[in-house]
């Protein structure tokens, strides 16, 4: 008797322990409709983000705690050329049809480079594959800092391979960081679609492949906030959407709160 | 059995006595002040450890020797001597009472002094933040005071010198942290105290300087005070010797000892 | 448990059978309330778990020693820990925080105190069991509940945690501070607060049955040293280990239910602001050491009682100053408490309280010398019989020497500044704990084989095993020490990433190629245990010659009448006696 009890508490102990462990299950979410196929009269979005004001002083940012990271490194937050603001990520906010969009099987690539992170912005859809590549000599580590999808710390050490990995949920833009250099910044933006651009070294960006409509889009700079703005989309033709962004803002000191609220569908 | 035992037993005695006496594993070059004190007060205990160390192998080896098993020989009955345990552990008391107190002179210079021979008045003030997985240093500037940091501040993205809130998460508001410098190699003039207070951002850290001497343990929530004096130029490393994280082993900054002068130049070119 | 076959149907008859059959096994030899059969159960958790934190080990050593190497075929059994064959050094950090958790609480705190206490010790005192029968079991069950849990950690999405098995906060406190300091950390404070537990009530056992179910005769200064040490052991366990409960439950709190019993106000890890405040890392280093210290003496104590023991058998000489080890083994136990912050002097406690911790822990030494002198004593004038359990037992006395010595150094607070948190306090407790401490278990398990199970050990092959292991372990950790001088940090992943550390790489590839071989030298012994389990040659009721009740073949296991006592515990050599040994129940 006392030990068929035994076997009892046992396994309940042992059962609810491992229920413990086991208990972060990554959900993903539902679709929303049915898949969506392009139907050959898409049209795009294409625009130039403008900076006026001063554009703020180069900062050298000093790597000597490894000795491994070579050559310069300037703070890459706010790049401008010839007025044109890069690294500004745009990606439709509202007005897409209720569906479904298929996973690209092709991977994003973050490569970590002279101890930064290239690209300093980037878009994946949810489920779409992220490539890490660690180009340097030295050890680095991948941590995102996202709210909603699971979040991973990896080292990834030199002359080690690809990391492979895949955000789940649609999420708002979170920042990435390396635990070894802690002056390495990225972010990433987790989408349900694949419309969303960033902004290259001539301030321009393009979104492809979208169907005629009324559209809302966001510009979302690390520094200086959101912009929206409304576009209408013809069949088979470049809509145009130009931002600015203004540098005489004063520049904001760096805080932990510093992301500006982003929504994604 | 008991010949090769007794053999191997004083083989080993030898040999790891051999090593620690043989010159190159001593401890490492020092450069500090205090560090003689402590290289000698290691030295007397290293000898006190070899005699405790070589006699018992010796009487070990010598006892597997000499009293195996002989055929039909009894061994002798003695169940104890009073007063042969208590010579032994009256002279073992006072050799390790003896040590912890002469032990304690060298300690309590480093850490609790307040008289002289060691003089703080002059020394050069450093507040060392480390943060996984890095050391932060950070200079009061000419006016002598730290400004006043948040941690809800810290911005690690940006860490060029002069970058504010930085790191550190110096607030702007306070004027006394406006001629703060903060850098991640500690530079310090030569025969001069310096004063470092420890903080850590997240985690426990240990400021470990092998050629200083030096270790102490940086603990969230606390400023821990401790000094030292270099005596020689040249560029030592700093680690950290206390478990933090994935990288605790790459965990390198470096310590700077320069002429007065260049240690004035740097402070000025840097503190702009 | 039986389950009453009260039919004449045959199915349900030969049903009831087979479901007896089991019944009865589980209840015989799986739920079992004999203290042998507990004892045996320990002893094989205790070896399982030492397979597996010595392999553990030596993952870590491959590591240290081709950092840059890559093990694709270690990649597909571990396929967290490696990425392109490349061991990443958050795999390197939880190997070391299991390797030490595993060693420490399942194979050390086990095998001398448990497993053999369990049982000798109502053997050795003459009783028939222990005191609460049930009990031993539950403590049993929940030991091995809390190893398995333990081993889970190592399953989780972040792998086992990597603070090491001391855990200090708030490394252990915030989970994203490390991959592994979230599942894996709370399942490794899961295990470890029900080990306390089970270590709890089974202290509790061993402190009543040896207060008073001692047989006609046996009075105290008629015990065996080896209960002296249980007894002992079992007292400070029943004091230290709530102690590392409460702080394994605050620790839970803090990580789970935002409490801040550990964590200071404006920590920001990862660059998350963590809320709360008002803690302090050190409240757990006082805790875990107040702990952690008597946990050596845990350890070793009843090891010293073992050898005490197993020297007297085999040098055919009583105990060297029975009293004074009694004394020794008490003051060693009490004086144990007094002195954890010896493990603290940098921690950024008050340094005059390091003063006075420094001042007793090299107080603590001399009880140690003293039951060195009197080990060295006994085998003064004895007439040795070099068999295996003798040869370990030699063995650990110079282990114990060359690990306690140390201590000298370890104990002085400006010394400790120049050595705390390097390879030389790893040197340091693997010399005492991680080789004298398993050479004790080694000379227990050579010696009692036989009256376990019947038949006696290979000799040839524990020779074998003890030359290999002795040699061996000297070319391990003496390296360790050198190490430590030359100011190398432990817990390191590698070291590739400063200048002084890098003249110390060779030595690195040495100790690593020793540690193979004496690991591999350990099969010798799984393979002898086995193999003798078998083929071993049958031994008699008394193969060693040796006084104690244990041995006496009229155990009061066995029904029948308890044993009486008449003499002392070691009377060998007894001049007039007609044999060199006399039997504690011989008139």
């Amino acid at each position: 008797m006392f030990s068929k009890l035994s076997v009892i508490a046992f396994s309940l102990l042992l059962f609810s322990v491992f229920g413990y462990g086991c208990r972060k299950q990554e959900e993903t979410s539902a679709p929303i409709g049915p898949l969506w196929k392009p139907s050959g009269n898409e049209g795009n979005i294409t625009g130039v983000i403008n900076f006026t004001g001063a554009v703020p002083a180069p900062s050298k940012l000093d790597m000597s705690s490894d000795s491994k990271c070579e050559g310069e490194n300037f703070l890459d937050d706010v790049v401008v050329k010839n007025g044109k603001l890069q690294n500004v990520f745009v990606f439709v906010k509202s007005g897409l049809p209720q569906a479904a969009f298929e996973t690209p099987a092709d991977a994003v690539t973050l490569d970590q480079n002279g101890c930064k992170y290239v690209p300093r912005v980037l878009g994946v859809q949810a489920g779409q594959p992220l490539k890490i590549v660690n180009s340097d000599q030295t050890n680095h580590n991948i941590h995102p800092l996202p709210q909603v999808n699971r979040e991973f710390d990896d080292s990834q050490l030199a002359g080690q391979g690809p990391i492979i990995r895949k955000f789940r949920r649609p999420e708002a833009i979170f920042r990435v960081k390396c635990n070894q250099h802690s002056w390495m910044r990225a972010h990433i933006a987790v989408l349900a679609h694949p419309f969303f651009a960033t902004s290259d070294s001539n301030g321009a960006f393009t979104i492809k492949g979208l169907p005629p409509g009324e559209y809302e889009i966001e510009a979302w700079h690390e520094k200086y906030g959101a912009k929206t703005a409304k576009v209408k989309v013809a069949e088979k033709a470049d809509a145009k959407a130009d931002f600015t962004f203004d540098g005489s803002v004063a520049y904001r000191p760096g805080s932990l709160k510093l992301q500006p609220a982003m929504m994604t569908p | 059995m008991s010949r090769p035992l007794a053999i191997i037993i004083w083989s080993i005695a030898i040999i790891t006595a051999g090593l620690f006496a043989w010159p190159k594993w001593r401890l490492p070059e020092s450069v500090s002040a205090h560090s003689a004190a402590i290289d000698h007060q290691f030295k007397i205990t290293l000898i006190v450890i070899g005699v405790g160390f070589t006699l018992t192998h010796a009487a070990l080896g010598y006892a597997v020797w000499r009293y195996r098993a002989k055929n039909g020989e009894r061994a002798s009955n003695s169940s104890g001597n009073a007063r042969v345990e208590i010579i032994l552990a009256a002279i073992t008391g006072l050799t390790f009472i003896a040590l912890a107190i002469t032990g304690q002179r060298v300690w309590a210079r480093l850490q609790l002094n307040q008289a002289p021979p060691i003089s703080l008045v002059d020394a050069v003030r450093v507040e060392v933040v480390a943060q996984q997985f890095a050391w932060n240093f950070r200079y009061p500037g000419a006016d002598g005071k730290f400004g006043r940091t948040d941690p809800r501040l810290y911005n690690d993205a940006d860490n060029s010198i002069g970058a504010r809130p930085g790191p550190l998460g110096i607030d702007s508001t306070d004027p006394a942290g406006k001629d703060d410098v903060v850098t991640t190699t500690l530079v310090a003039p030569v025969n001069r105290p310096i004063s470092l207070t420890l903080r850590s951002k997240d985690v426990i850290h240990d400021f470990y300087v092998p050629a200083l001497r030096l270790k102490q343990d940086a603990v969230p929530g606390m400023k821990i005070n401790i000094h030292f004096t270099a005596t020689r130029e040249g560029r030592y490393e700093i680690a950290c010797a206390e478990l933090c994280g994935k990288f605790h082993h790459q965990m390198r900054a470096y310590l700077d000892v320069k002429s007065p002068r260049d240690y004035e130049e740097w402070l000025k070119k840097n503190g702009k | 448990m039986t389950i009453k076959a009260q039919t004449t149907k045959p199915f349900t008859f030969i049903a009831n059978c087979i479901a007896n059959r089991i019944a009865n096994c589980i209840g015989r030899y799986v739920f079992s309330r004999d203290h042998r059969i507990i004892g045996l159960q320990y002893f094989f958790l205790a070896l399982t778990a030492a397979l597996v934190g010595s392999a553990m080990s030596l993952l870590m050593r491959l590591r240290l020693a081709w950092p840059r190497s890559r093990w694709p075929w270690l990649e597909t059994i571990f396929p967290g820990g490696f990425q392109d064959g490349l061991m990443k050094p958050e795999f390197y950090l939880a190997m070391v925080t299991m390797h030490g958790t595993i060693m420490i609480f399942m194979v050390l705190s086990v095998a001398p105190q448990s497993a053999f206490g369990n049982y000798f010790l109502p053997i050795q005192l003459g009783a028939r069991e222990m005191v609460f029968p049930r009990l031993n079991m539950i403590s049993f069950w929940l030991t091995l509940a809390s190893f398995v849990v333990l081993m889970s950690a190592l399953f989780t999405a972040g792998g086992a945690p990597i603070g090491g098995w001391t855990f200090y906060p708030p490394l252990s406190a915030v989970a994203s501070a490390g991959p592994g300091q979230d599942s894996g950390a709370d399942l490794w404070l899961i295990s470890v607060g029900i080990f306390c537990l089970a270590s709890f009530l089974g202290s509790i056992n061993f402190i009543v049955t040896t207060l008073t179910r001692r047989t006609k005769g046996m009075s105290l200064a008629r015990m065996p040293l080896t209960c002296w040490g249980w007894f002992t052991t079992a007292c400070v366990s029943l004091l230290a280990f709530p102690v590392l409960f409460i702080a394994c439950l605050l620790l839970f709190l803090d990580r789970n239910y935002g409490m801040s019993f550990f964590k200071p106000a404006g920590l920001v890890v990862s660059e998350r602001f963590i809320e709360g405040g008002g803690g302090s890392p050190l409240l757990w280093q006082h805790l875990f050491w107040f702990f952690g210290h008597p946990e050596v003496y845990l350890v070793i104590i009843p090891v010293m009682g073992v050898i005490s023991h197993v020297m007297a058998t085999f040098a055919r000489k009583p105990v060297f100053g029975y009293r004074t080890m009694v004394v020794a083994i008490v003051a060693i136990g009490a004086l144990g408490f007094l002195i954890w912050g010896h493990h603290m002097f940098v921690s950024g406690m008050n340094p005059r309280i390091g003063v006075a911790f420094s001042v007793l822990t090299l107080v603590i030494g001399v009880p140690s010398a003293v039951k060195t002198f009197n080990w060295l004593g006994t085998l003064w004038g004895a007439r040795i019989r070099y068999a295996t359990p003798m040869l370990f037992a030699i063995g650990f006395v110079s282990l114990f020497v060359s690990g306690g010595v140390t201590g000298l150094a370890l104990g002085q607070t400006a010394l400790d500044m120049v050595f705390h948190d390097t390879y030389f306090v790893t040197g340091h407790f693997h010399l005492i704990m991680g080789v004298a401490a398993v050479f004790g278990i080694f000379a227990a398990t050579y010696y009692w084989f036989p009256k376990i199970f019947g038949r006696k050990m290979n000799e040839a092959m524990g020779k074998t095993h003890f030359w290999l292991t002795f040699v061996g372990v000297y070319a391990i950790f003496v390296p360790f020490h050198l190490l430590g001088v030359a100011g190398h940090p432990r817990r390191y992943a590698d070291t590739l990433w400063f200048e002084f550390l890098k003249p110390l790489e060779p030595l690195h590839v040495l100790i690593t190629i020793a540690a193979f071989v004496t690991v591999a030298a350990q099969l010798i012994f799984v393979a002898n245990f086995l193999w003798s389990l078998w083929k071993g040659a049958r031994a008699g009721d008394n193969p060693w010659e040796a006084t104690t009740l244990e041995w006496t073949g009229e155990a009061s296991n066995v029904a029948g009448l308890p044993p009486v006592v008449y003499r002392g515990p070691y009377e060998y050599s007894t001049p007039g006696a007609a044999k060199d040994y006399s039997m504690q129940t011989e008139m």
